[in-house]
């Protein structure tokens, strides 16, 4: 009894510190207002944000959440949404569904939200649909799987693009490339393994043949066996499928085997991590990816190109990090249910016909064109190719 | 394309001889590592006949410490040895602050203990590293070594030379010294180890020490081929126990050769199909199980063989 007493006093300790660290970090945000601007009175119009902010994809969940800090406090500056100020209640997920499911509950029965941001993954998203529908409140999610908008729910939204379309934009490239065979490698998550499935059903459907379909586990510490084997195939790519580490891995055990073919990898690479932990490896690998990590690189004339330097300048000055992909799908999920909320004012049912009427919309991810039969709103144009260049995101000629 | 199972098709294709080359190459540098992992959980069973499910958060944080040591520019060598420090004092640490306030306790208190503890450090690894995978250096070049159609690592080399160093180095310490026989005695019977003046309670502390310097170890080799992340250890810990398992728990050489068999089963299996990679490596380490329920090399069921 006493020694366990003793145990539960040193985690409690300990417990505390970390409380208390994480708690230091937070500023209390003081309003700095643009001048000439009347600050918002009034009751807040409060939307709730639910995103993977501990756990093991914190790495979506965190830049999601200072985004999402950041519009709140940028559009309560410059006045708030018709002069009344904006506040968004913030859960974390902690990325698991059950959790996810605990969250919307408390936004929509504790803090009564008139719509809800996010959740970051497309597992955790499924688990609030039937909720979300029951309850009959919009949910922008801020996850990449096309089953959360095929078929089409009547309050569910998304804003990322979908593997599909980054399959569409791979087809179209390797067309480009005159590249006919390709073997595919996907990581045995949910996103490799849906990719697997795209892939599976478009590249032969397009006219390319699929030699191999291999797979590896996400925390795998070699891929050379399955690298072997494609190396003894006809294949004149390989088509990776994953998050890093994996495909970090794959790209250091080409190199090692000497499998000299291109490496075209997933939307699912596009951040500075792989780069960082794959070196030198990645150069000369090709993904898709949205235009965000190439935007002092798209045409002058690309009607996303202001809202993505403003964006990444913005999210610099407020987190001091670079901007990502991931950030940006919050952005764009926030601006819709704000746009609409402009609109609209307070009611959910409007709100949610607002955004499914929205058309032209510009956001990080894409220019946005939703309807009734389209709650993603996106086609394969959002993506553009990008090659890794001494350790740089370069547009793919 | 032949199919071997599953909705969409998996391909299965026979290896030819130079691919085989290739996945025993590849077995053969898994299989010591889960080797190296199934010892450390040896050492602690065998000194407590508890399991210790946060061996794997040692060989996790043995590879995020020699990796950010190996990156503020310390010397491979002093990276891993900071590695393999580091750990000894936490694995003897775990046991001072957790372990040894509750003895007494029933096995099953003490396993849920060592899970406790493996939650713990994993947030701790994640609160200090973050949740991101980090690359470190190989050892030496990272250029392959073409061995005919197949290449190697001379990473690959060095995690086998280290395994089999280590094992003797083990070896030595159980057979030729003083405290590795105290060690031995108290696996075989911990009161007539006492009743002789053995310090049994200090023999626990050793061996959580010392299983931490080889999680340590494990990590640091790892960590250039698999890169260092917080969560890394859960997999890797569940092999190494599965090898410990395979060999027969308890028993050292077993362990080793229960990492070895775990990885050249994974390797051939991930040739033959790599979708069921791990089904086939664990369906066949079901199959040994059912015919020898003690595993390959242990005698009873629970303690018995000496410590290296």
């Amino acid at each position: 009894m006493k020694s366990s007493t003793r145990l539960l006093g040193v985690l409690g300790i300990v417990v505390v510190a970390m409380l208390c660290a994480a708690g230091c970090g937070e500023k209390p945000a003081e309003p700095v207002m643009v001048p000439g601007v009347e600050p918002p009175t009034g009751p807040p119009y409060v939307i709730g944000a639910m995103f993977a902010i501990t756990g093991d994809a914190s790495s979506l969940g965190m830049p999601e959440r200072d985004t999402a800090e950041m519009l709140e406090k940028m559009i309560n500056e410059a006045g708030g949404i018709n002069g009344r100020p904006l506040e968004i209640v913030i859960e974390d997920t902690k990325g698991e569904p059950a959790e996810t499911l605990k969250a919307a509950k408390r936004l929509v029965e504790g803090s009564d939200v008139l719509a809800i941001v996010g959740p970051s993954r497309t597992g955790t998203t499924m688990a609030v649909i039937e909720y979300m529908e029951k309850v009959e409140v919009p949910l922008v999610s801020c996850a990449a799987g096309v089953p959360i908008v095929e078929p089409v729910k009547k309050w569910i939204f998304k804003t990322p693009q979908t593997d599909r379309m980054a399959i569409e934009k791979i087809i179209e490239y390797l067309k480009e490339k005159k590249i006919t065979r390709i073997a595919s490698l996907s990581d045995n998550t949910g996103f490799g393994k849906s990719g697997r499935r795209e892939i599976a059903a478009l590249m032969p459907a397009a006219g390319l043949k699929v030699v191999t379909l291999e797979e590896y586990g996400p925390k795998d510490t070699t891929m050379e066996i399955q690298l072997t084997k494609i190396k003894g195939t006809k294949a004149q790519a390989v088509v990776c499928w994953g998050t890093p580490p994996g495909p970090a891995i794959v790209a250091k055990n080409m190199r090692q085997l000497g499998v000299s073919i291109p490496l075209i990898c997933s939307h699912g690479v596009a951040n500075e991590t792989f780069l960082k932990i794959a070196g030198e490896a990645a150069n000369g690998a090709v993904l898709p990816a949205g235009r965000l990590i190439v935007v002092d690189q798209i045409s002058p004339d690309d009607p996303q190109l202001s809202l993505l330097e403003d964006y990444a300048e913005r999210y610099r000055a407020h987190t001091g990090k670079s901007p990502d992909t991931f950030g940006g799908h919050a952005w764009d999920a926030v601006e819709l249910v704000v746009k609409a909320l402009e609109e609209v004012g307070e009611d959910r049912a409007q709100i949610r016909d607002m955004i499914e009427k929205t058309t032209g919309f510009v956001g990080t991810g894409g220019v946005f064109n939703y309807s009734a039969e389209d709650h993603n709103g996106l086609t394969k144009d959002a993506f553009v190719m990008v090659e890794i260049v001494d350790g740089k995101w370069k547009l793919a000629k | 394309m032949p199919a071997c199972g599953g909705r969409t098709l998996y391909a299965m294709t026979l290896p030819t001889g130079a691919q085989l080359l290739q996945y025993l190459i590849s077995g053969l540098t898994l299989g010591s590592v889960y080797g190296m992992i199934a010892l450390g959980f040896t050492l602690i069973h065998n000194a407590t006949g508890i399991v210790n499910f946060a061996q794997g958060e040692f060989v996790a944080f043995g590879a995020l410490i020699a990796l950010s040591c190996s990156e503020a520019g310390l010397p491979m060598p002093l990276a891993v040895l900071t590695a393999m420090a580091a750990m000894t004092l936490l694995g003897a640490a775990l046991e001072r602050a957790a372990i040894r306030p509750a003895r007494g306790a029933s096995v099953i208190t003490l396993i849920i203990i060592t899970i406790g503890a493996s939650i713990l450090l994993r947030g701790i690894a994640m609160w200090q590293w973050g949740p991101d995978a980090l690359p470190m250096r190989h050892f030496s070049s990272e250029d392959p070594i073409h061995l005919g159609p197949a290449s190697i690592l001379r990473q690959h080399l060095w995690i086998m030379g280290i395994v089999v160093a280590t094992m003797l180095g083990l070896w030595l310490l159980a057979e030729r010294t003083q405290v590795g026989k105290a060690m031995r005695a108290c696996a075989v019977d911990r009161e007539a180890a006492q009743l002789v003046g053995i310090p049994a309670a200090r023999m626990v502390m050793l061996s959580f020490a010392l299983s931490g310097m080889l999680g340590g170890l494990a990590g640091s080799i790892v960590a250039p081929l698999s890169m260092g992340q917080y969560n890394m250890g859960i997999m890797l810990g569940l092999k190494g126990f599965c090898a410990a398992i395979l060999g027969g728990i308890g028993n050292a050489p077993g362990a080793v050769l229960g990492g070895l068999l775990l990885g050249i089963l994974e390797s051939l299996g991930a040739g033959l199909c790599s979708g069921m990679k791990d089904a086939v490596a664990f369906g066949i380490m079901l199959m040994v199980l059912l015919v020898r329920p003690t595993g390959l090399l242990g005698r009873r069921a629970g303690r018995g063989e000496a410590v290296g």
